[in-house]
């Protein structure tokens, strides 16, 4: 990439940060990264502002040393290779909900500054926790906390009423729950004055990174293993130009306030999802024999932070439009990151997509998840030199791969389905429309 | 079964004591020639007698204090305060003779009372007739205090109350004597020391008694078709307070709202809730909420004592108030 | 005079000692911490409670105030049972939970020891309507101060006593005083015998100094309560020597008139009276005042040997044992 989009500031002038904390971010076209820090000091001037695009290696924020000196310009937007989403742990948040991807619109960030509130200690009530105008008006009615006397530059209100602006409010049922589930309390929850209630209290313990990997790395072990025993694979890929799809996507974007843009994932999966439900033999499940699903489940590979890697899945993600299959999208990784995602949607997925391309790769080759029937990989969407009418011209591509069960299809339906992707995404405008039951958008 | 009144039932329920036991007699003001202020008694002075149903003068006082005698006599008497409110004369009688006497005499002097009082507001009364005191005796050691509510508790707290050695007052809030319901003529002597879920739920305690159980069930409707769950104890005692049905519930939604027709400030709520925080507080999702009667002498005007007394948006309200998505 | 028997003269006498050598070793006990909280002495009022006392069989029963021990003592609960209730340990009659001023005795009928004045007349009252409508010829006997004339329960229980015919003596023990206030500064009538008669009660004012005076009025009194005449009155025209309780200053009466009073001292009266008639000699009232002085002695320590309730069992008594629940 050359150039992003500040999505989100995760922290703010006056804040303590230290090396590798996550501060930022940023929309990279192909999915959302975190920008971290490499040193210790105290956030001064944050140079970006949120929905802005921002060419590689534009300073973000000054970082201060703690206590004096001079400033330092620091934090450029970092190359992808070297930022990933599967990072490490994050230090120095207190929870997953903050490190969901939450936008800031230059209208709430405004009006936050008018009217003093502090947007560290708000939730969202916008679709997928995003801030709205109506939140900061709400927070207003809540009369302001005196600045913490550690923290002078902070912003001088604060949405939680009587407490030390840093003290979490919460139930002690929910302080309960949480110390039996082994997870941090959220800063901020659905009560009243924004306290933290049992509701808001993740699910799963968020267990440290080595022993929840532990845990989830067998499980995924003996998945792979069972897979790789019971599976006869075979394997197809294509090249896929993107140039009609991406156009379409930037000047969909272009119009669009940050909150509703699409990720050119979305499209590939919604071009998977329609070409899945008119290929039974690619759709469903092999339970002592071939069960195909007339419905389509969308399994989407989503790495956790702490390491690991599920994929619970979207439901019907044919019959969605563009739109609502980004929602679903977004609200998934976050649930899946904060551990809530619900029993169904592990069990429920007719076929997986594996989407490893902002990790530079070419090309996926993926281990079937039983009792899947097929694995959909792509890659990395790059320029590549593409003959079109006899005429060399780069173009975006991106090469989508298949794992397919042996006994459920053979190499004439896999390479049909492929093919249906790659017609899919070259008409981005029909693709991206709510689909009549199983008609796909595009023509057989 | 049969379909009666909360009056009919605590009339049946006087009839039948008295019939009963002859130790038993009713004594009050107008009980006897009146039938009683409410038309409790009405027709009791024909069926037994002057001994019996006895008319007193207006000495709240004395007579009070007379069944207190009497009751250490060897009687079991009914005593009749027409309202809470005019019981304030009698006061004397009631906290430092039939409350303390047991105590004071080293367990020697067993008061066998049965105080009926009726209590609330709503029917335009204004501020001396319009009192609910059962909280402030609720802080009594020495009494016992029970609020029927439904008219299978108008039938078969009485008797409880009477074969109790000890005194007990009995609290009718005025607006329940028309109350219709199905009477269970064969249920017996209930119990007068638990309180009962009228109604299960899930999501949040509502606690009440006497004449506000009607408002609370009502607004557990409401609140059902806004997807709230509620749980509605019908306290019964208020002294003593059924700790295990009030606490268990509260462990179980993890919120509760208490709804009490009396004042705020040091009423019955207040003790319950503080109850729920020493009992169960790392159950709470929520503050306890109250709704009480708003801090003002009654008023006269209609509108005013609406907007005083805890109504059913009112509880609706407090709920909402608690800050969870139901 | 009507001739007085010296053997019954010498009870008389005898009773009213108990009562005085009892106050006054009460009084001593409580300068040495023995007793606590509030004392109220009888000394000088003996006749009044004597008199009546003795007209009264074991089966009536008494209301008293805070002054009652003397009422307790002549009504049949044994001093030991009160000097140990004065020492709050629980051998006292009221299991040391009561105190000086709420001593009950249920085997005698006595019932308190009430500390809110007027406070006990409705009780009396009922437990004379309790009789009534069992059929049982017992007569209540209710004792107050003058100051309970001025208090609503005073007026309401006439009332109710007078109207409903209930076989209650009322004995209101006139020691001109209520605590600090002498009795022309709280009553518009200070005729209190005209005031029982406002409610058609029968009343007798009476010299409550002399105690044969007493027991005579009692007598007439007592027989026609027991016999269906309704409830009767005594005005018991008395003086206490000591002041109201072990903490009063007495700045509101003169000494003079204590003195004068004194000089009519019941005890005094009596003795002169039986030496008179040769009923009473140095010798015969020496042998009572050792007799009542073993008694006290007796009495103290039997008292001081008591035990304390122990602190679990505080919450005693709240609700009757041993269910605290159903007794039919």
């Amino acid at each position: 990439m050359d150039e992003g989009t500040l999505l989100e500031w995760l922290v703010a002038p006056g804040d303590r940060v230290h090396r590798g904390d996550i501060v930022a971010v940023v929309d990279t076209e192909k999915s959302d990264i975190e920008v971290e820090v490499f040193e210790d000091g105290v956030v001064g001037e944050l140079l970006v502002d949120p929905g802005e695009l921002v060419p590689v290696g534009t300073p973000l924020a000054r970082i201060e040393p703690v206590g004096d000196g001079a400033p330092r310009a620091s934090g450029p937007a970092p190359e992808p290779a070297v930022v990933t989403p599967a990072q490490g742990p994050p230090r120095g948040l207190p929870t997953t909900e903050r490190t969901a991807g939450r936008i800031l619109s230059p209208v709430v960030r405004h009006l936050a500054e008018e009217l003093h509130v502090d947007l560290r200690h708000l939730a969202g009530t916008g679709t997928g926790g995003v801030i709205t105008r109506h939140d900061v008006e709400a927070a207003v009615e809540v009369p302001p906390a005196p600045p913490a006397p550690s923290d002078p530059t902070s912003v001088p209100a604060s949405a939680t009423v009587l407490a030390a602006p840093d003290r979490i409010r919460s139930s002690p049922y929910a302080r309960r729950l949480a110390r039996e589930r082994g997870v941090e309390l959220l800063v901020s929850g659905s009560g009243p004055g924004r306290a933290v209630l049992a509701a808001d209290v993740p699910d799963a313990p968020a267990a440290p990174p080595t022993e929840r990997a532990g845990g989830m790395r067998e499980a995924i072990a003996r998945s792979m293993a069972r897979s790789k025993r019971e599976i006869p694979h075979y394997y197809l890929q294509t090249t896929v130009d993107l140039e009609a799809s991406m156009q379409w996507l930037r000047a969909q974007n272009d119009t669009r306030p940050v909150v509703e843009r699409v990720l050119p994932a979305a499209l590939l999966l919604k071009a998977t999802a329609n070409a899945a439900a008119r290929h039974p033999g690619l759709n469903g499940r092999w339970e002592d024999g071939h069960l195909p699903s007339s419905d389509v489940h969308l399994g989407v590979a989503i790495s956790l932070r702490g390491g690991g890697l599920v994929a619970p899945g979207i439901a019907d993600a044919d019959l969605l439009s563009l739109d609502e299959l980004m929602a679903a999208l977004r609200d998934l990784t976050q649930r899946a990151r904060a551990g809530r995602v619900r029993q169904r949607e592990w069990t429920d997925p007719t076929i997986t997509v594996t989407n490893l391309g902002d990790l530079g790769v070419d090309a996926v080759w993926g281990v079937i998840n039983p009792p899947q029937l097929a694995m959909v990989g792509f890659g990395a969407v790059h320029d590549a030199v593409v003959a079109v009418d006899g005429v060399p011209l780069v173009r975006p591509v991106v090469v989508a791969s298949l794992a397919a069960d042996h006994r459920a299809s053979d190499g004439v339906e896999g390479a049909g389905f492929l093919a249906r992707i790659a017609d899919l995404l070259q008409d981005p405008v029909a693709l991206a429309r709510p689909a009549d039951a199983h008609t796909g958008g595009a023509t057989p | 079964m049969s379909t009666t009144t909360y009056r009919e039932a605590m009339r049946d329920a006087l009839r039948a004591a008295l019939r009963d036991d002859d130790r038993v007699f009713l004594m009050g003001e107008d009980v006897g020639a009146y039938g009683g202020c409410f038309g409790v008694s009405l027709g009791l002075l024909e069926e037994f007698g002057p001994e019996r149903v006895r008319d007193t003068p207006l000495s709240e006082a004395a007579f009070v204090g007379a069944g207190i005698g009497a009751a250490l006599g060897g009687m079991r008497p009914i005593v009749e305060i027409m309202t809470v409110n005019f019981s304030l004369l009698a006061l004397d009688q009631i906290m430092n003779n039939a409350a303390t006497l047991l105590h004071m005499s080293g367990g020697q002097c067993n008061v066998p009372i049965v105080i009926r009082m009726t209590t609330g507001a709503g029917r335009q009364l204004a501020a001396q007739h319009s009192h609910s005191l059962e909280g402030w005796y609720a802080h009594i050691p020495g009494l016992r205090v029970i609020v029927p509510a439904t008219v299978d508790d108008a039938r078969w707290m009485l008797q409880t109350a009477l074969d109790d050695p000890d005194p007990v007052l009995l609290f009718e809030h005025g607006g329940l004597y028309g109350l219709k319901g199905e009477l269970r003529d064969d249920l017996g002597p209930v119990d007068i020391d638990r309180a009962v879920v009228r109604r299960s739920g899930t999501d949040v305690t509502l606690i009440t008694y006497g004449g506000t159980l009607g408002t609370v069930l009502a607004a557990a409707d409401e609140l059902a078709a806004g997807g709230i769950d509620a749980e509605v104890v019908d306290l019964r005692t208020l002294r003593p307070l059924d700790d295990e049905t009030i606490l268990g519930s509260v462990a179980r939604t993890h919120r509760a709202v208490v709804v009490d027709e009396g004042w705020r400030s040091g009423s019955i709520s207040a003790e319950i809730s503080a109850r729920i925080t020493e009992g169960v507080f790392y159950d709470l999702d929520a503050p306890v909420g109250r709704v009480c009667s708003a801090e003002v002498p009654m008023p006269y005007a209609r509108h005013l004592e609406e907007a005083a007394l805890p109504g059913v948006g009112d509880v609706i309200r407090a709920v909402e108030e608690l800050g969870f998505r139901g | 005079m009507s001739p007085l028997d010296p053997k019954h003269g010498r009870h008389l006498l005898e009773q009213m000692l108990r009562v005085r050598r009892m106050e006054e070793r009460c009084a001593e006990l409580y300068t040495q911490s023995k007793i606590r909280g509030f004392l109220h002495l009888y000394v000088g009022e003996e006749a009044a409670a004597t008199g009546v006392m003795e007209q009264l069989l074991p089966d009536d029963a008494v209301v008293a105030t805070y002054r009652e021990h003397g009422h307790a003592l002549l009504k049949g609960t044994p001093m030991t049972a009160i000097l140990a209730e004065m020492y709050g340990v629980a051998e006292g009659c009221s299991g040391g939970r009561g105190g000086s001023m709420h001593l009950f005795d249920m085997e005698h009928r006595v019932y308190g020891g009430n500390a809110i004045v007027g406070g006990g007349l409705p009780v009396a009252v009922g437990l004379a309507l309790a009789d009534q409508l069992a059929g049982r010829e017992r007569v209540t006997a209710c004792f107050f101060g003058e100051g309970a004339v001025a208090e609503g329960e005073f007026h309401e229980s006439m009332n109710l006593a007078a109207l409903w015919d209930l076989p209650v003596l009322f004995c209101c023990e006139n020691n001109l005083y209520a605590m600090g206030t002498a009795l022309a500064r709280s009553e518009s009538e200070t005729d209190i015998a005209a005031k029982a008669a406002a409610y058609e009660v029968p009343a007798w004012p009476v010299d409550a100094m002399d105690v044969l005076a007493v027991e005579r009025a009692a007598a007439r009194a007592v027989t026609a309560v027991r016999n269906g005449g309704g409830p009767h009155f005594l005005e018991l025209r008395t003086y206490r020597f000591r002041a109201h309780s072990m903490f009063d200053p007495e700045r509101y009466r003169d000494k003079a008139e204590v003195k004068s009073w004194r000089e009519r001292d019941p005890i005094d009266l009596l003795a002169a009276r039986l030496r008179g008639e040769g009923g009473l000699d140095d010798g015969s009232l020496a042998a009572i005042e050792e007799r009542v002085a073993a008694e006290v002695e007796a009495a103290v320590a039997f008292a001081e040997a008591g035990t304390l309730e122990p602190l679990d069992t505080l919450t005693r008594h709240v609700v009757s044992e041993p269910t605290g629940g159903l007794v039919r």
